[in-house]
């Protein structure tokens, strides 16, 4: 009778249904009672619920990373982490520039205000369809606390229009890179609000660990569920998992140290440094996350080179 | 051939309860003169049941407290004229503008479009009334029998064909002077009948025409022609200038920007509504706001307040225009409480837009606009939208432009479009080669740098202590220049140097700027 607590709470009270003695019939009659309650007929069995559609898949543009997740899904968050220099930014970059040449409306959130319009260029991103937010300490930053101080101030008409009067107090004080990511995640539910995106890249690998960390759960569920039942990929990009389980796909990115092609050579060359040139990096990927996929597909790994721009 | 009048009573008052509609159910008057010598121009209805009549001083006015008073404003008849004119245009394309108060229509053909001549009547003054307007409408075979009927009857009158004579005969003959600029040539001819003991139209149009040319001359027959509802003149098109705006002088500044969006709202569901009338959209808004501490300064920067909201498609939602309005306020404060507003939206032909089904979603240009303004408020200004690279070879050279929703594109424009505004040759990736990404640092972070045998060997920034390491391995140096015949000339050695860290080895960009003799980490591969 184990399974009578939780039943009780979950259906209708039996306190006034009279039940036989005998334990066999005590059970089905309970459990017809259960049955036949008018609060659980429209629960349906885990047995019965329906497989979720597999969603559709947004390429890459890298055949390697394409291969061992199918691409981006739409409608979800997938993550890149990995350190600096691992190539994450280039699956951004290749990621973006795929989604423009499909006449798709791509975003860039860039929270360090990093992004490379060369790189981009060299990448094939469009930049006809390219938003891309800056965030940082602008001099108009000041205008997110205006609008508080006009809020504020509203018991002194008499300054609230002058364009002097507004101090950014509160904000003087906030770090940098707090200020980044807030306005990185103001900025972020805005354009989920607006819809109509094919990629939404949230990149946050120039902002510390510690502050990324402090990122409510909240905000990734509210960013999954703005996603969820669109055409949009929702991308984030950080030197650590970060989305924890709201993530669909977490790719792993790391430069292997002997990743390093100068020249002909993997090693540090004795040729003069003049002589030498920075060609591509070797990228290993690993899917650390991939919640499509019953069986867990942590090992799953494949490697790819980037090649380096040389100037025109 | 029907024709139509549309003729607004009580025009500068109707012009002023047009900007503020909380005032029609209450005694409004207009004066008009200076200060001390005010006199009454006009006044409603209720303002007429409360005794005003037009001539009455200001002060003779003040003595009664529930009559609202208001200044004539030429540039709120203006813009009321304007509507006006909007609206006869969106029935009939030949319009007369016979006086400020008062529009002619042709309607001939028009009743296979909108019905019967009594219908369009009522469509017209239905119309007249969503701009704001309380209108006389009447629609007679003739321009006169409709001149005099919309002048003499109030509502919607429609004058029956061949019996004008009989419909307008128990008019008092001031009507037939409604609209004439000549008062004292009126007065003689009022004065005149007054003595005849003529005071009807019917009274008028029984006199003999013989008699009555010896006695008034032409003038009198042409009266006399007039009230029998005969046809004189024709009709005389005009074709106005497409201008969009609204003006409002405020009675008190105001501070806030609550209360100003009030008033936004209000002259742009206007405008919208002219706009509609004539199936035009809004391409661009100019909003003017004249501030209080600049009437006593000279300089007109401290007077005018500008500011231009370019769409980058034409809009028709005045709810979209105000909260755009109300986010570039926002983040550029006029400084001074606001005195008056001008508010002038330039047309333009409504988008053709058909969405295909193959064409990937892309987001709504309203929706856009509005989530570009929200950012723009959040990140500050020129800081969203879509880079363009600019053609130098100075690093870190583009320019952020205007997101706009673009065009589906073919390959090569494509291709094109990537190094935009490039002179040098475009740069794009070849067929599975991925390009590795650069991060740039903004500003540049300035380091330290230990050389050995002519070539870095260690790295540390002089603020952040974080980066520092051993070089392991450099490429370089690459020299490059340009500008040198500006000011801001460029000379830099570039170098590729892996630095080992704490977290691994890290690829940066190395560069030495040789005029001014700093290393600086200007970016990380990645």
């Amino acid at each position: 009778m184990s399974f009578l607590p939780c039943s009780w709470n979950a259906g209708e009270s039996l306190s006034s249904t009279y039940l036989p003695a005998g334990p066999t019939d005590k059970k089905t009659i309970v459990l017809n009672h259960l049955a036949s309650s008018k609060r659980l007929i429209d629960v349906r069995p885990a047995s019965r619920l329906e497989v979720r559609p597999r969603p559709e898949m947004l390429s890459t543009s890298i055949a390697e990373v394409d291969a061992i997740t199918g691409g981006l899904p739409r409608g979800c968050l997938s993550e890149i982490c990995g350190p600096a220099s691992s190539g994450k930014t280039s699956v951004l970059l290749a990621a973006i520039a795929a989604a423009t040449q499909r006449d798709e409306t791509c975003v860039l959130l860039d929270a360090s205000d990093s992004f490379d319009p060369e790189s981009g260029a060299a990448a094939g991103v469009d930049f006809r369809k390219l938003l891309w937010v800056r965030c940082g300490d602008s001099p108009l930053c000041n205008s997110v606390s205006s609008v508080v101080k006009d809020f504020d101030q509203r018991e002194h008409p008499s300054t609230s229009l002058k364009a002097g009067s507004v101090t950014p107090d509160i904000h003087r004080k906030t770090k940098t890179s707090e200020r980044r990511l807030e306005q990185v995640l103001k900025t972020t539910d805005l354009v989920l609000q607006s819809g109509g995106f094919g990629l939404i890249a949230l990149d946050l690998a120039g902002i510390p660990e510690k502050f990324v960390r402090r990122i409510p759960l909240a905000s990734w569920f509210r960013f999954q569920r703005a996603v969820e039942h669109t055409k949009t990929a929702l991308l984030v990009m950080s030197e650590f998992a970060c989305a924890q389980t709201c993530a669909t796909v977490v790719l792993k990115l790391s430069a292997p140290s002997t990743s390093l092609r100068a020249g002909s050579s993997h090693q540090p060359s004795a040729k003069p440094s003049h002589a030498q040139l920075l060609q591509e990096i070797r990228v290993d990927v690993e899917v650390a996350r991939m919640r499509m996929e019953r069986k867990p597909a942590g090992s799953v790994r494949t490697a790819f080179v980037t090649k380096a721009v040389r100037a025109g | 051939m029907p024709f139509a009048c549309i003729y607004v009573p009580d025009f500068p008052v109707e012009a002023i309860l047009r900007a503020e509609p909380d005032l029609r159910s209450k005694a409004v008057a207009v004066v008009e003169g200076k200060p001390l010598l005010e006199k009454i121009l006009e006044g409603n209805e209720n303002a007429r049941r409360a005794g005003i009549s037009a001539g009455m001083t200001k002060l003779q006015v003040e003595l009664c407290d529930e009559v609202i008073l208001r200044d004539r404003s030429e540039l709120q008849e203006s813009a009321a004229h304007q509507a006006l004119l909007d609206c006869a245009q969106s029935f009939s394309p030949r319009v007369e503008d016979f006086a400020p108060d008062t529009l002619l229509l042709d309607l001939s053909g028009l009743d296979k479009l909108f019905g019967p001549l009594p219908k369009i009547a009522r469509e017209i003054s239905r119309h007249a009334t969503e701009i704001g307007m309380e209108t006389n409408v009447a629609v007679a075979s003739t321009l006169e029998s409709a001149l005099l009927a919309a002048h003499g009857f109030a509502g919607v009158t429609v004058v029956p064909d061949g019996k004008e004579a009989e419909f307008l005969g128990g008019l008092p003959v001031e009507v037939l002077f409604a609209g004439d600029a000549d008062s004292k040539n009126s007065e003689e001819f009022l004065g005149t009948f007054r003595r005849w003991g003529v005071r009807k139209f019917r009274d008028l149009a029984a006199l003999p025409e013989i008699a009555l040319t010896e006695r008034l001359g032409q003038d009198g027959l042409d009266l006399q022609r007039k009230a029998r509802g005969m046809g004189m003149r024709q009709l005389v098109p005009c074709d106005p200038p497409l201008v969009f705006e609204e003006v409002i002088e405020l009675e008190y500044p105001i501070v806030l920007l609550e209360p100003l969006a009030f008033v936004l709202n209000r002259m742009l569901e206007q405008l919208c509504a002219r706009l509609q009338g004539r199936a035009l959209a809004a391409q661009e808004l100019k909003l003017e706001l004249n501030l209080e501490n600049g009437r006593s300064e000279t300089d007109a920067a401290l007077t005018h307040f500008q500011r231009t909201i370019r769409l980058p498609v034409p809009l028709l939602d005045p709810k979209t225009f105000l909260k755009l309005l109300q986010l570039d306020l926002k983040a550029n404060p006029p400084g001074a409480p606001v005195v008056k507003v001008h508010l002038r939206i330039e047309p333009a032909k409504p988008r053709p837009a058909q969405n295909g089904f193959f064409i990937p979603a892309s987001p709504e240009p309203e929706k856009l606009e509005l989530t570009l303004a929200r950012i723009n408020g959040i990140v500050g200004n020129g800081r969203v939208g879509s880079p363009a690279l600019l053609d130098t070879h100075r690093r870190e050279a583009f320019e952020i432009r205007h997101f706009t929703l673009s065009e589906s594109t073919s390959g090569s424009e494509r291709r094109l479009a990537g190094s935009a505004g490039r002179g040098r040759p475009a740069l794009h990736r070849q067929t599975g080669e991925i390009i590795t990404g650069m991060r740039i640092f903004r500003p540049p972070i300035a380091v330290r740098v230990s050389h050995r045998n002519g070539r870095p060997s260690h790295v540390m920034s002089r603020k952040r202590r974080q980066i520092s390491g051993e070089v392991l391995w450099a490429a370089g140096p690459w020299r490059s220049s340009g500008d040198w015949w500006e000011q801001d000339a460029w000379v830099r050695d570039e170098w590729d140097i892996a630095v080992q860290e704490q977290v691994g080895i890290v690829l940066y960009r190395l560069i030495h700027d040789l005029l001014t003799s700093e290393w600086l980490l200007e970016g990380s591969y990645d």
